[in-house]
């Protein structure tokens, strides 16, 4: 132990500041948020210095967690706000996904006006998202966005995009995958550039159909990127906040309620500003993206040793 | 929409000569990514447009481009007849550069370690560093809240900073280490053999080599900042003048009355100086990208 202080001891002070860091806001708090997934905390009962008061919650087992994975309406229906976080996430990210390698192999190639068409496809993510969320949801005003407008000139239907219908969950997603297409593209397109040309033309002089080049060269030259970008489109989009709630908000929208937001409106906008419920809902979901995680890299070394 | 736009055939990513490739499918390639093109900025364009309109022609039964538009919506927003703008831009620009200077400061030396020594517990930290990149704000919200509320920052924007480190520095630790590891070790070795110290090597060599990397994290630490709601919405006093710019604009989209005019002009306001440094930031972030977060 001596020792190995000694010899790392420059190693540990660099890292230092960062653990410290990371102990007191991130550590402390999820231990601290596991405990109140225990308790009845709420605004009434949480400690207030500022208005001298003492916390007086107190433990009442698991209540929460029966309460919540009861899938009651009054907790948010549990069960069903989870399949809907798992649609919106699945679609999502296989839209992007899709859209993303789409335009990254059109943008994959010598030709006139690439740097141009780079710069207007990122656009969306320069924008943040906040603004992104305003603009969308003008534009699907039901009776004057420019979209129904659109519809309407072209003799199509002219639907309540955000109303309380299944409808608004695919305005969201749509917005989503606006938002997100242009990160995936560019780190699919760096995949992209990373694979030999040479493979391409050895496959050509082999006689291969384009869709076989595309399975057997640039699917398993991209592996390493996707699995990642993959990874991280579906831990972002089943966390996504600004999204939904301003698109769908200010009042929360029954129909395009994921995990996150129902959470959020737990601690936030309820009359009683159940925190207990709230944390509860956070550790549910962490839980759930552990669980994933796991699975997710343990199927992508079984496919590396098959590869 | 954004779906039937969808280039259906997967053309195979070669590199031929332009020549080889066929008129048809020229066009072809054209037309999808015009197409395409026209779908990423045109909310944005649409928001300009709207930008100039009064709130009451922003909603106009028929689509017009020009519409009794002028400069009006702009000079309200500036001059603060429509909401406190300009204190929100303050805010924002504070919370989002302090959390920088923070993030990155923390996030580079974290980073040299894990990238240069192997010591013990540097593959664990590194893990963890991933695994918080997991956690949803819903977990951290009401510990954080109850942090923030005993330490009297509840309600301030050093404690929205306090939080917004949470997320960004195990980002910026991951993207900078792999930033680092494309720095050559033999620039260490004969730093040290110049008789600089292992901290002397890592600021007087390393972190100006490091510059566009961290000029990456530095922007990303900036934008994740900038545009954060969820906290900022719950952690912020009510009070008009304290909030972010992603709170403030949500006073123009009330339940029953939208200032569709005003909002689109903030947005725009907003919006130019960042797509600005984004398309100046550009290059670097495909490489940045490369380097940090796909290759890890």
């Amino acid at each position: 132990m001596r020792r190995t202080l000694e010899r790392h001891w420059y190693a540990y002070a660099m890292v230092a500041p960062v653990v410290v860091v990371l102990a007191v806001l991130v550590l402390y708090p999820l231990v601290q948020g596991i405990w109140f997934t225990l308790t009845d905390i709420n605004e009434s009962t949480i400690a207030n210095p500022v208005l001298d008061r003492p916390a007086s919650y107190s433990f009442v087992g698991l209540r929460n967690y029966l309460n919540v994975l009861s899938g009651d309406p009054s907790f948010g229906s549990f069960w069903s706000t989870l399949l809907r976080t798992v649609i919106w996430t699945g679609s999502c990210v296989v839209l992007t996904y899709g859209v993303g390698l789409g335009l990254a192999m059109l943008l994959n190639r010598p030709m006139r006006l690439r740097a141009l068409y780079r710069v207007l496809l990122i656009l969306p993510w320069a924008v943040p998202v906040f603004i992104s969320a305003f603009a969308w949801k003008f534009m699907f005003n039901s009776q004057f966005g420019v979209i129904n407008q659109l519809l309407g000139a072209l003799g199509l239907g002219q639907p309540v995009w955000l109303g309380q219908t299944d409808l608004a969950l695919v305005a969201v997603v749509i917005v989503n995958v606006w938002v997100g297409v242009p990160f995936m593209m560019l780190a699919l397109l760096g995949g992209l550039q990373s694979i030999p040309a040479d493979l391409y033309e050895a496959a050509e002089v082999d006689g291969a159909t384009p869709w076989q080049r595309f399975r057997d060269i640039t699917l398993p030259g991209l592996r390493s990127v996707s699995s990642t970008v993959v990874l991280l489109g579906i831990i972002w989009t089943f966390n996504m906040f600004p999204v939904i709630y301003l698109v769908t908000g200010p009042a929360a929208n029954p129909n395009t309620r994921i995990l996150v937001t129902y959470a959020f409106e737990r601690f936030f906008s309820g009359a009683s500003r159940d925190y207990a419920v709230a944390s509860t809902y956070g550790v549910l979901i962490l839980s759930v993206l552990l669980v994933f995680a796991a699975f997710y890299r343990r199927a992508l070394r079984r496919q590396e040793a098959f590869a | 929409m954004t779906i039937e736009t969808l280039p259906v055939q997967p053309v195979v990513a070669r590199v031929p000569l332009r020549g080889k490739r066929s008129r048809g499918r020229s066009i072809g390639l054209h037309a999808a990514l015009t197409v395409a093109s026209l779908i990423a900025v045109f909310p944005v364009f649409w928001v300009l447009v709207t930008s100039f309109k009064p709130d009451a022609r922003a909603v106009a039964p028929t689509i017009r481009l020009f519409d009794e538009s002028s400069l009006a919506n702009y000079a309200d927003v500036l001059s603060g007849q429509q909401g406190d703008f300009l204190a929100w831009v303050a805010n924002s620009v504070e919370i989002a550069l302090l959390t920088t200077v923070i993030a990155v400061f923390l996030s580079a030396t974290t980073a040299y370690a894990v990238s240069r020594f192997r010591f013990p517990g540097s593959r664990k930290l590194l893990m963890s560093f991933l695994l918080v990149q997991m956690f949803p704000f819903a977990v951290l919200i009401v510990p954080l809240f109850n942090v923030l509320l005993a330490l009297g920052l509840q309600g301030t924007s050093i404690g929205l900073v306090l939080v917004y480190c949470t997320t960004s520095v195990p980002f910026c630790t991951y993207m900078l280490k792999g930033y680092f590891d494309t720095i050559p070790g033999d620039i260490d070795e004969s730093g040290r053999v110049d008789g600089l110290s292992p901290f002397g090597v890592f600021w007087r060599l390393v972190l100006p080599l490091a510059r566009p990397g961290l000029a990456v994290t530095a922007f990303y630490a900036f934008l994740t900042a900038w545009g954060e709601v969820a906290f900022a919405s719950a952690f912020l006093s009510a009070s008009d003048e304290s909030k972010t710019l992603a709170v403030g604009l949500q006073v123009f989209v009330q339940q029953n009355r939208v200032e569709w005019g005003h909002l689109a002009a903030a947005s725009i306001l907003v919006a130019i100086p960042a797509v600005a440094v984004f398309y100046l930031v550009q290059r670097f972030l495909v490489t940045g990208l490369a380097a940090g977060a796909v290759k890890g």
